[in-house]
């Protein structure tokens, strides 16, 4: 990302975001997944009474805890971002974004925080059952850390539930429900809680699967891949079915995200889905002739029925989509990106013109504005866009980052399969291949992670807020030196904190369990 | 103005003052990790010491996050002003908070890259610089800020940003005013006082015991020299007044003092705060065993800044006021969200007492017995 970004204070202040979030999502989605999955083991201790569950849960509560740590780091850094480089952001829709992040404050680090400390200091302090719950609701509680946010970023790639008011001149909530439950924020939450899981049970079997290859803690390795297996199908299974909702909910609500997946610049009936495709470097804006593809292989009519339901529905492209004029799923004429531009302009000049007529006490014109303002406030964003082209979101980043993580998701649930049966028919100890296979995946899963977020944010540009803010009316107003220094500082700090955590958590895998 | 929105509107800042009071009571966290070095003269002390506040790091840190969102929440033009506008203050800030984060569970681990005595200086920074930045990014509450907003920014597209810093320091400039590190100071110290007598209560060493009771009569001079000072200053000091019928800023002298005279129960709030904390010390420093200190120092604390925030943003008060627009100056009511999100949140804050009950809990749970040689000398468990 940073070859291709120039100076510009806006451009600093994505990477600077981008470089957060990423490094947050390094850690996030083990916390999320490891901590169900050491629940699940702490559980069958409670149940069983085996005080080999209790050091198996233990091992893994350790490598738990030094992964949570520079999680909550990174997380503490973006919360804030959104007032340091975003003010005008902050201000715009604070009104509706603000609340999910004091929810989660209140309601769900405050658990996490608490029953954290009882879950690693507790084990000789308080009763087994205090503590099997400590353990639960402390990955409860990161879970409800998760929605909250997941809800807020939803609501940003969707924004509802909400209007604005010109005397206040941001947007504010009328529909809690609308933002709290709105169906991208079901499916994206249930989506990304789940790749959470599959890369914590990928991480469980990868770390047993190296004790199996160095001929160590056999049992411990075998009965974590067992668990980690389950798990993991079970997760991967169930991503089908949000990946799919995610991706529907992307085609109704963000086509130009869409069609940026799809490398699809010619929309129209019965569109296929590219299965693999090498996008042609050549083209370089959506109005020159140039093919999109070098290659590409489709599923025929498949991209019209994930979109649409329907195997000949229309799926506009990126042309399409600016020019206009095509019949939308809800039978109207698509505008083209020229008349959303005047549109919001309009819009942006109404909202002047409303707060000048108030000032000088002028009802019949604030009136007037006011209407003029409502009428096209759909399209207040498109009013701060220059050039039809910014429209469009960096088509080879989006196309590829998509690919990675659906070829990847693929080749998890293979995984989890082979090792489910290798394992249930005590063949996982001696085959070394799926051992070495196994361990290889770890970081594949880290990868389908971050390329399932290179596809939701970079896919959703020039957007903060869709259709309603930019990023470049978003940004706060600061020397782009002062937002380059941050950048580097974050840079360094985040890396040395990243090889120091990978450091001790090579050394705790390797001083190993010693569960007997 | 709707009576319901007023009452909202104070609500939410009670709230988020109590979110900011607690969060003071909680940096004896960093209070402790300040004195790691001075109360703990061996390798074992320090780590007693390190695993009595590093069982509640994560509170003080969540108590910071979640003021953060309480202050997005309900008054999201501050969210917008001041962070986007002093910068670097609150880089800082965080910059340090993300050292304690990893601090307490890399410093002790093999294979930790910058080694231990690396870790324990970050936690040194996080325990000095954290209630001092904090603290004087409090003090603009009371002495000011230059910024300049402008609504009807947002219609020009080639700047829309409507929030601008009014110089280029971007906040740094905070730490030139005399009373904002006055109050930062205070802070500090008061956080160190916390950290000793939540150490005499939390750690079963003599050795360790003897030397936080010498220590506070250190501390304590020194917190009250800068607290009273600072609290002189604000009593006789010009104050930024909001006129309830036109909303203009106006300067008005003695207008915090004549905030406590105005409001009755923040005045009793502060005094027995006060006297909280002064009771927490003094009888923890004459000679006896008493260990409760912390509970009497701890509570008073939390009424004190309490009352201060209050002050500063009830009774027609500019709680951030701007020294370089003073009709920018940020007010309860032109900073605050719709009424509908208001009171949305304020259902959710019906959860507030169930999430204090569970953490008293929690914490008692792992607090009735005191931490002392013989558990960190066993490799039984998590230890720091």
């Amino acid at each position: 990302m940073i070859a291709s970004i120039d100076t510009s204070l806006i451009d600093w202040s994505r990477a600077q975001f981008a470089l957060t979030a990423m490094y947050h999502w390094l850690f996030v989605p083990l916390t999320l997944g490891l901590g169900v999955i050491q629940a699940i083991m702490e559980t069958i201790y409670y149940k069983t009474g085996n005080e080999f569950w209790k050091k198996t849960a233990q091992f893994w509560m350790k490598l738990f805890g030094i992964n949570f740590a520079i999680g909550v780091a990174t997380g503490l850094i973006l919360e804030f971002e959104f007032g340091t480089n975003w003010s005008n952001y902050s201000w715009f829709v604070g009104d509706i974004f603000g609340a999910p992040l004091a929810i989660e404050g209140i309601l769900a680090f405050f658990m996490e925080a608490t029953f954290i400390a009882v879950m690693f200091f507790g084990w000789d302090k308080v009763s087994k059952r205090f503590h099997l719950a400590s353990t639960w609701l402390t990955i409860i509680g990161a879970t409800l850390s998760a929605l909250w946010i997941l809800i807020a970023n939803a609501w940003m790639q969707h924004p509802a539930g909400m209007q604005f008011n010109p005397d206040t001149v941001r947007n504010e909530m009328f529909d809690f429900w609308a933002v709290a439950l709105s169906p991208v924020a079901i499916n994206k939450f249930f989506h990304t809680v789940l790749s959470g899981w599959v890369v914590g049970a990928v991480f469980v079997i990868g770390i047993s699967s190296w004790y199996l290859l160095k001929n160590r803690d056999k049992q411990f390795s075998l009965e974590s891949i067992k668990v980690g297996a389950i798990f993991g199908l079970v997760a991967s299974i169930l991503i089908i079915w949000t990946g799919d909702g995610s991706a529907y909910q992307v085609a109704q609500k963000q086509p130009m995200k869409l069609a940026a997946m799809e490398g699809l610049y010619e929309g129209g009936n019965g569109m296929g889905l590219v299965a693999i495709g090498m996008l042609n470097p050549d083209k370089t804006s959506y109005k020159d002739n140039e093919n999109p593809f070098i290659f590409d292989l489709k599923f025929p009519k498949l991209l019209s029925f994930l979109a649409e339901r329907k195997a000949d529905a229309y799926v506009p492209g990126i042309v399409n989509l600016i020019e206009g004029g095509y019949t939308t799923n809800k039978g109207t004429t698509a505008l083209s990106a020229a008349e959303k531009i005047e549109k919001g302009q309009i819009a942006i000049q109404a909202l002047a013109d409303y707060r000048k007529a108030v000032k000088d006490k002028d009802q019949v014109a604030a009136k007037q504005a006011r209407t003029l303002l409502d009428d096209n406030f759909a399209y207040f964003g498109y009013g701060y866009i220059k050039d039809p082209a910014d429209l469009v979101p960096h088509v080879g980043l989006t196309f590829y980052s998509f690919r990675v993580m659906v070829i990847l998701g693929g080749y998890f649930i293979l995984l989890f399969i082979i090792a489910l049966i290798w394992s249930k028919k005590d063949k996982f100890a001696d085959a070394r291949w799926l051992q070495w296979a196994s361990l290889w995946t770890i970081p594949l899963a880290y990868i389908a992670g971050q390329a399932g977020w290179i596809v939701a944010e970079v896919g959703r540009q020039p957007w903060a807020i869709q259709d309603i803010l930019p990023t470049s009316a978003s940004v706060s107003k600061l020397a782009t030196s002062s937002v380059q220094t941050t950048f580097f500082l974050f840079l360094l700090l985040f890396t040395v904190l990243l090889i120091a955590e990978i450091g001790i958590m090579v050394k705790a895998i390797k001083k190993g369990p010693s569960v007997k | 103005m709707d009576s319901t929105y007023i009452l909202l509107q104070h609500y939410w800042w009670f709230l988020v003052s109590l979110l900011g009071a607690l969060l003071v009571f909680l940096l004896f966290v960093q209070g402790g990790q300040s004195l790691l070095f001075t109360i703990g003269k061996t390798e074992l002390q320090q780590k007693m010491l390190l695993n009595s506040t590093g069982r509640k790091w994560e509170f003080t840190f969540t108590t910071l996050v979640t003021f953060g969102g309480a202050f997005f929440a309900s008054f999201p033009l501050f969210y917008s002003t001041s962070f986007g506008g002093a910068y670097w203050v609150w880089m800082l800030i965080l910059a340090c908070f993300v050292l304690q984060a990893v601090s307490y569970e890399y410093q002790s681990k093999k294979g930790n890259l910058l080694g231990k005595k690396t870790y324990q200086v970050f936690l040194l920074l996080n325990g000095i610089l954290g209630p001092i930045l904090l603290g004087t990014a409090v003090g603009t509450f009371f002495n000011g800020a230059e910024f300049i907003v402008n609504k009807g920014q947002l219609t020009d597209v080639a700047m829309p940003v409507i929030s601008t810093w009014a110089n280029p320091w971007h906040g740094l400039e905070a730490a030139f005013v005399f009373w904002n590190v006055c109050l930062g100071l205070a802070v500090f110290f008061l956080a160190r006082i916390q950290a000793l007598l939540y150490f005499i209560n939390n750690i079963d060493d003599a050795e360790i015991t003897v030397r936080c009771r010498k220590h506070l009569v250190i501390e304590t001079a020194l917190f009250l020299v800068f607290f009273l000072t600072f609290l002189v200053h604000l009593l006789f000091a010009d104050g930024f007044a909001v006129n309830p019928e036109t909303k203009e800023v106006f300067m008005q002298p003695y207008k915090y003092f004549t905030n406590l005279i105005e409001m009755p129960a923040v005045t009793v709030i502060l005094l027995v705060g006060v006297v909280g904390v002064l009771y927490g010390i003094i009888r923890t420093i004459l000679p006896g065993t008493w260990k409760k200190g912390i509970w009497y120092c701890g509570t008073g604390t939390v009424l004190t800044v309490l009352a201060l925030l209050l002050c500063a943003g009830w009774n027609n008060t500019a709680y951030y006021p701007s020294i370089a627009d003073l009709q920018s100056s940020l007010t309860i009511e032109n900073s605050c969200s719709s009424p509908f999100t208001l009171k949305v949140m304020s259902y959710v804050s019906i959860l507030v007492p169930f999430v204090l009950a569970y953490i008293f809990y929690a914490w008692r749970a792992l607090d009735l017995r005191k931490i002392n040689e013989k558990e960190m000398e066993s490799d039984k468990g998590h230890t720091y």
